[in-house]
């Protein structure tokens, strides 16, 4: 049996975003060309409601994009199975914009070198910035986020199951101890 | 030295007898057919004990191509025999088309003094009915006859004129020989590589029409009739050809047919893994045509089983479908595929041994195929229950050409005897 | 989970998931396709061979795209430049372009079943650009990748085939995947063109192009081969287009929101009449663009990992 533990819960989640907006805010008010693009899938959902708070509260409108890196992994020989490729979505044209690039977990840094490369290849932003609901440590890659919801110690074989609304039905962060399989990571 | 087969159930279709008899050998020739046979003190060097074991004339394959002279990396004669006799065949006919094409006789004779130094079993030459297989002059058949030659054909071709069939009927008849006829018309098959039908339409094929059979055998029957000389059509592979000999013979026509046991074995849906051992001439056809032949066999519309034998190597065959040659091996399968027509009440097994003996010896005027006293001692032993797998390494024939590599198989020849002598013995 | 195998040899191989996978996959490859910079590290490292024994400029050119986009080296092999007409046969010449170990070979062959000779030999991953006159399958995802961008779904599509059937590999694979994607097929023109048992496959034929068309979503018009006319399969260019060549007149039967496709290259003025070449019906660039995107999805799906 798996032991699972709540780390963030509805209310957590949405405290932590609504501080990582505002922290946005107060570092890029007045910028131009300022843009979120979410790593497919929950840094999509996250980039999404991160707009949306700020059409709330700043009653500004920040577009969004969505970035499947999987042609840009280093590992597809290494994964178990083949990713399912979903269309990047992205409206606008990322040259010379302020970019917040969001993800649910910061772990390795390998998805978002993956990220950037992909950004990098589609124009050359002013600038890049990560947003992330959590960083678990354990980099493998030198980067680091800009935007931070929390952070956990969590040992390697542990893994953080990240569920939201809008593509699970809940929110919730949980961890799992000595599960390898779902949602995690 | 005389040799005694005892207890075998003697099986001979030209003569009605099915029991358990003993059968004497001495000199080439059987001596006597009876029950508890007591040969002379000494007088008996040998004695196979065949209880539960069939005793039958020695097989007849009226159509085999052996590829000597001019392909001997694909069969020789000696190879060829040693693939008939693994078979349980004693005597099988050769096909014209060696290269060069038996159509002189320098080529009968060289055929006939080959097998005779080095075949197991008798060889019997089947000669061109036109120089070079082509279709235009006659070969010379009188002196063909006189060599040794024993039908004609032109196999793997057809006479596309009907003025020269004619006239070939016309000159075979003045020299009594028998005429085979490879029936297709080469224009409605040309670029043909298998039959046209479902399978293919779904692999985009060229088809060759069973029309292209069934007109060439319509005609031929018709010449036939005009010239009154019979012919044999060779390999139907057609539920049209069936039909066709079928109101030929009801209305008297002398005419006699054969089929191979692919043709009631396989059908065109054996193609669509584009193995080249699924490509022959005729192409392997549909469910209906099959079901068409067992009932031609059944009803006796068809005579003759025959092999076509038809052995080809790796140059040939491991190349692309369409570029590989048409033709698979069948001496050494023949028998167990046909034991299955008897298992499947189609016929009867003295009924299936008349197919494969004294029907192909009528055709050919051969005094063989019979067991009795006095007739060359041309013997096959089957053991019918016997159940072997194909593999290519255990057959005798140098090419391994075959569909049916990897098969189980029910039933097989465990001595074959020519002239008194075992050609063959499963476990020697 | 669904994947493909090692090789894609035909429609007749797929699943229904299958093809939806790839043409979903499809989807990601067209964005890139419409980037700047048309290319993503996916493939790098990764060797394809471009076999091609019969000459094709199109085809050959998507999958060398293709396959540049997704940054693998590409080599082009075609029979005129190679020792294919040196008289080495497909074995051997498969047996060489393996000791360079390739991650995949793209083969276009005249012999129906030669990507299956290729692949039962080889380690490497094959794509059959056409053998014969029996599969073209990239072809067939393209057309099913185009008509879905237009129409959603290709489930209960009334989709017509017309030309010369008989020698048609885009006909039969694009047969076997429509029907298998749920679609109406008819197939329509002289029946010295059509296989006799075409029906067998689950089509219906009929033989008069404005009876065929009628009500259609999609029509997709077949090459003529003008050499056949040698071989007496049709009287002249000119009855051809007459009575099978898709015209304004000819086209009212369809449905107004009609697609008309054509695997290329086009005799103009001959299957499909000038002034609908160039109507909005036609969208025949779509599926040259979207040929590229499906190459590209099948390289993905099969040496990507």
């Amino acid at each position: 049996m798996s032991e699972k533990t709540l780390i963030l819960d509805k209310q957590d989640i949405d405290r932590t975003l609504n501080r990582i907006a505002h922290e946005i805010w107060e570092r890029n008010r007045g910028a131009e060309d300022f843009v979120i693009i979410g790593i497919r899938r929950h840094g999509v959902t996250i980039a999404q409601r991160l707009s949306q708070k700020l059409q709330e509260f700043a009653g500004v409108t920040i577009p969004v994009g969505a970035l499947d890196i999987n042609l840009y992994r280093d590992d597809l020989s290494e994964i178990a199975s083949q990713p399912i490729l979903k269309k990047t979505e992205i409206p606008f044209s990322v040259q010379d914009t302020h970019i917040i690039l969001c993800d649910d977990v910061l772990y390795t840094g390998r998805t978002v070198r993956a990220a950037l490369d992909s950004l990098i290849d589609m124009g050359r932003p002013r600038a890049i910035r990560l947003a992330v609901l959590l960083d678990r440590g354990n980099r493998e890659l030198p980067i680091q986020p800009n935007y931070v919801g929390k952070n956990v110690n969590v040992a390697r074989d542990e893994l953080i199951e990240v569920l939201l609304a809008e593509d699970d039905g809940i929110d919730q962060v949980v961890i799992t101890k000595g599960a390898r399989n779902g949602n995690a990571r | 030295m005389a040799l005694l087969i005892r207890n075998g159930r003697v099986i001979d279709p030209a003569s009605s007898t099915d029991e358990v008899l003993d059968l004497l050998v001495d000199d080439g020739t059987i001596r006597e057919i009876g029950k508890d046979i007591v040969a002379g003190e000494g007088a008996v060097a040998d004695e196979i004990d065949a209880s539960g074991l069939v005793v039958a004339p020695g097989l007849i394959d009226i159509h085999t191509h052996l590829r000597e002279p001019g392909e001997e990396y694909k069969e020789t004669i000696q190879t060829g025999s040693l693939a008939a006799a693994a078979g349980g065949f004693t005597s099988i006919a050769c096909m014209a088309n060696t290269k060069p094409v038996n159509d002189n006789a320098a080529v009968t004779k060289f055929i006939v003094e080959t097998a005779a130094r080095e075949a197991c079993v008798n060889v019997l030459p089947v000669a061109a009915i036109t120089k070079g297989l082509k279709g235009e002059h006659l070969a010379e058949i009188g002196e063909l006859k006189e060599t040794g030659a024993v039908a004609l054909s032109d196999d793997g071709k057809t006479i596309a004129s009907a003025q020269v069939m004619r006239l070939g009927l016309e000159y075979a008849k003045t020299f009594s020989m028998p005429v085979m006829c490879h029936c297709q018309d080469e224009e409605l098959s040309a670029g043909g590589v298998m039959n046209e039908g479902i399978p293919s339409t779904y692999l985009g094929m060229r088809g060759i029409p069973p029309l292209s059979e069934e007109i060439i055998v319509a005609r031929d029957i018709a010449i036939s009739e005009w010239v009154g000389h019979p012919v044999h059509i060779a390999h139907v592979s057609t539920a049209g050809s069936v039909r066709i000999l079928r109101e030929a013979k009801a209305r008297g026509v002398r005419v006699t047919a054969e089929t191979a046991p692919h043709y009631f074995t396989l059908t065109d849906e054996a193609v669509a893994g584009f193995s080249t051992s699924t490509k022959m001439y005729p192409p392997l056809r549909s469910r209906e045509d099959v079901e068409a032949i067992k009932e031609g066999l059944r009803d006796g519309t068809l005579d003759v089983i025959a092999s076509d034998h038809a052995p080809h190597s790796t140059l040939e065959k491991e190349v692309e479908f369409d570029k590989a040659a048409f033709g698979i091996i069948g001496l050494e399968t023949s028998l167990a595929l046909s034991l299955e027509l008897v298992r499947d009440s189609v016929l009867t097994l003295s009924q299936l041994l008349g197919k494969m003996t004294i029907q192909p010896a009528r055709v050919l005027g051969l005094d063989k195929g019979s067991l009795r006293a006095g007739a060359d001692a041309d013997i096959t032993i089957i053991d019918p229950e016997f159940e072997y797998t194909v593999e290519a390494h255990s057959l005798q024939s140098k090419s391994k050409n075959t569909p049916f590599l990897g098969r189980q198989l029910k039933g097989r020849a465990v001595y074959t005897i020519v002239g008194g002598k075992a050609a063959f013995s499963l476990n020697p | 989970m669904v994947m493909l195998g090692k090789d894609l040899l035909g429609i007749h191989d797929l699943t229904p998931d299958q093809i939806s996978l790839v043409l979903d996959t499809a989807l990601s490859m067209k964005e890139v396709s419409a980037r700047e910079i048309k290319k993503v590290p996916t493939l790098r490292g990764k060797t394809v061979i471009n076999l091609f024994y019969e000459p094709s400029t199109r085809t050959r050119t998507s999958f060398e795209l293709a396959g540049k986009r997704l940054s693998a080296d590409v080599i082009n092999i075609s029979a005129g430049s190679s020792s294919v007409v040196k008289g080495e046969t497909l074995e051997d010449t498969g047996r060489n372009l393996q000791a360079m170990n390739p991650d995949l070979i793209v083969l276009r062959h005249a012999s129906a079943g030669a990507p299956q000779l290729l692949a039962k030999m080889l380690p490497s991953s094959i794509i059959n650009a056409g053998d014969g006159a029996h599969e073209h399958p990239t072809q067939a995802l393209l057309d099913a990748f185009t008509i879905r961008e237009r129409k959603q779904t290709l489930q209960g599509l009334t989709v017509v085939i017309a030309g010369d059937i008989t020698h048609s590999r885009v006909a039969r694979s694009n047969i076997d995947l429509l029907l298998k994607m749920g679609a109406t097929v008819r197939v329509c023109g002289p029946r010295t063109m059509v296989p006799l048992y075409i029906e067998k496959m689950g089509v219906t034929f009929v033989p008069r192009l404005e009876e065929a068309i009628e009500g259609a979503d999609v029509i997709m018009m077949l090459r003529i081969q003008m050499e056949r006319q040698r071989g007496s399969l049709f009287p002249s260019i000119r009855e051809y287009s007459r009575f099978f060549g898709l015209n304004r007149e000819k086209l009212k039967h369809a449905r107004d929101d009609v697609l008309i496709m054509h695997p290329g290259p086009v005799n103009r003025g001959v299957e499909i009449s000038p002034e609908l070449l160039d109507s909005p019906y036609t969208i025949i660039l779509d599926q040259v663009t979207n040929g590229v995107a499906i190459r590209m999805a099948l390289m993905y799906l099969l040496i990507g990992k």
